[in-house]
């Protein structure tokens, strides 16, 4: 899932001060789920926005509410004549949310609530850990599962480089080197020749490196407007 | 014969080659580079030139480069996967050639974080491994990485870094089979202070042969206080100094003689380890040490090939 943290109440605030009918909008699935973005932190935010603003005698309301996924037009057209109303919408979406919001009603004004930070999963309450970064392309069978190009800093296909140490990333002894996972997983497979064939440079161009990526599936399409 | 470089030449006569290490400055300003290159011209084979060492922006290693062989003296470029994507490493490859560099040695680099610009964007468009490949192929196939003939051939003698030091340590081997595969005719390792581990080390090297395959040259870099050798210990990444040696340097009256005497040491047994084929010497910010450490090392004269 997609993985975001809010961001500083200070920052938000800064965004909405020249507003006066304010929306904070939540979205309850990925960012839900990492309780970033979801109804509870929607409500958390607006709540402080209201004291911040009252703080700083600024006028107007906070008002909040929020819908399953603004990535999809479905549920924001569901809420749409309700954000009409407001001078500024604050989405706790990730960036496609806000992006969608936008895309879907281009006259809202629609600032980001969250730092949009990566595709990934929870490894215990409250520790989220990035895990792909949507190449295009994917590796995952050559190390058996564990994406080198997302979880080594370096994106080395030939790995380990020489910073490895006790099984951490030079970066620091809370990343794990990726490099060394993908050895003992070889290893324990008792596949660990697998990794004397040199790993060619990869293909950037399905990445974002390509260009900005549209999928397309022509079997799925609907023609509109025939 | 490859490419016809002085550090070759030493290799191939069989002499215990020595090769020195340049970092280039915060400026423009090299005329401290040049003065230090002068010093140890006698005593050195070839000098590394670091490129952007530690993530911290200095003049390029080409540029260097290209003073040193107008001083007639021998660079071994040093080329990060960090900062240049495939279409940039080639061209600066291809500069350095028609400049007169005949040795590259092909590394990852430390990570952008580490430096001065830790908001940089990494490149990592390919990595060290495929760097040696690719620059192979350029070199014995005539073709860039993404398959394109070059107009005229190009020839260098191509170096890696190992680092025995790192984990997993049974993979450092193959690694170093595989960065010889890929196209690394001579071998530098990260600084040696656990002069075991690196023994255990080259055990497994001569038991593959790989020795024979590529000059294996060991690092050292002599410690100038107390101070330096902690923050190795602690913040350089891939070193690793054992806690006798700390101690040592910590009983000793004068810091600086008893580094000196250790990084002498290390290369005396060095040159008794069969396999070792060289050593190259890292002395950053003490220079002016390099003709001490190679002359007590017993390496001076060196050899005219």
């Amino acid at each position: 899932m997609i993985i975001a943290e809010r961001k500083p109440l200070e920052e938000i605030a800064a965004m909405a001060a020249p507003y006066k009918k304010i929306c904070v909008l939540g979205c309850n699935t990925c960012v839900g789920i990492c309780m970033a973005g979801g109804e509870k932190e929607a409500a958390e935010t607006a709540s402080l926005l209201r004291i911040h603003r009252n703080k700083e005698n600024q006028e107007g309301e906070v008002d909040v509410f929020s819908i399953e996924r603004q990535c999809e037009v479905e549920f924001i057209d569901e809420v749409l004549e309700r954000l009409q109303g407001y001078d500024l919408i604050v989405s706790l979406a990730c960036g496609v949310g806000v992006q969608s919001m936008i895309e879907h009603v281009p006259t809202l004004r629609v600032v980001p609530g969250l730092n949009t930070t990566s595709m990934g999963y929870p490894t215990e309450q409250g520790v989220w850990a990035e895990r792909c970064l949507g190449c295009g392309d994917c590796v995952l069978h050559m190390p058996m599962g564990i994406c080198p190009i997302t979880r080594c800093a370096k994106s080395i296909l030939n790995g380990p480089c020489g910073g490895s140490a006790e099984g951490k990333c030079e970066l620091g002894d809370d990343i794990d080197c990726a490099w060394q996972l993908i050895h003992d997983r070889l290893s324990s497979f008792s596949r660990l020749s697998d990794l004397t064939e040199i790993q060619p440079p990869k293909d950037w161009s399905t990445s974002h490196h390509g260009g900005p990526r549209t999928t397309v599936r022509e079997d799925v399409r609907i023609d509109r407007g025939e | 014969m490859i490419a016809g470089s002085n550090l070759e030449k030493v290799i191939n006569s069989g002499n215990f080659v020595v090769t020195g290490e340049l970092g280039p400055p915060k400026s423009s300003e090299i005329t401290q580079l040049k003065h230090h290159a002068e010093e140890m011209k006698n005593h050195v084979d070839a000098y590394n030139i670091t490129d952007n060492q530690t993530a911290i922006v200095r003049t390029s290693s080409i540029a260097c480069g290209s003073t040193l062989i107008q001083m007639g003296l021998e660079p071994i470029i040093q080329i990060t996967v960090r900062d240049r994507n495939r279409i940039c490493i080639q061209s600066d490859v291809l500069g350095a050639h028609a400049l007169g560099m005949k040795n590259i040695l092909c590394l990852a680099g430390d990570h952008q974080s580490f430096g001065n610009e830790p908001g940089s964007k990494g490149v990592y468009d390919i990595d060290s491994m495929q760097l040696l490949k690719g620059l192979k192929d350029m070199r014995d196939e005539n073709r860039f990485m993404g398959g394109d003939e070059l107009e005229a051939p190009i020839s260098y003698y191509l170096g890696a870094v190992e680092n025995p030091f790192a984990d997993p340590f049974e993979y450092r081997v193959d690694r170093l089979e595989k960065k010889i595969n890929a196209g690394a005719s001579f071998i530098q390792t990260q600084c040696i202070f656990d002069l075991d581990r690196f023994e255990k080390w080259m055990e497994l090297v001569r038991e593959r042969g790989l020795h024979k395959k590529a000059a294996i040259m060991g690092g050292v870099t002599p410690i100038k206080s107390l101070g330096a050798a902690r923050y190795m210990k602690n913040n350089v990444s891939g070193i690793t100094i054992p806690d006798e040696l700390i101690d040592r340097l910590k009983g000793a009256e004068k810091k600086k003689v008893e580094g000196l005497n250790i990084c002498i040491e290390t290369i005396q047994r060095l040159q008794e380890i069969e396999g070792v084929a060289g050593v190259h010497i890292m002395a950053i910010a003490w220079e002016e040490i390099v003709p001490e450490i190679v002359e007590r090392s017993g390496l001076y004269p060196r050899p005219k090939v």
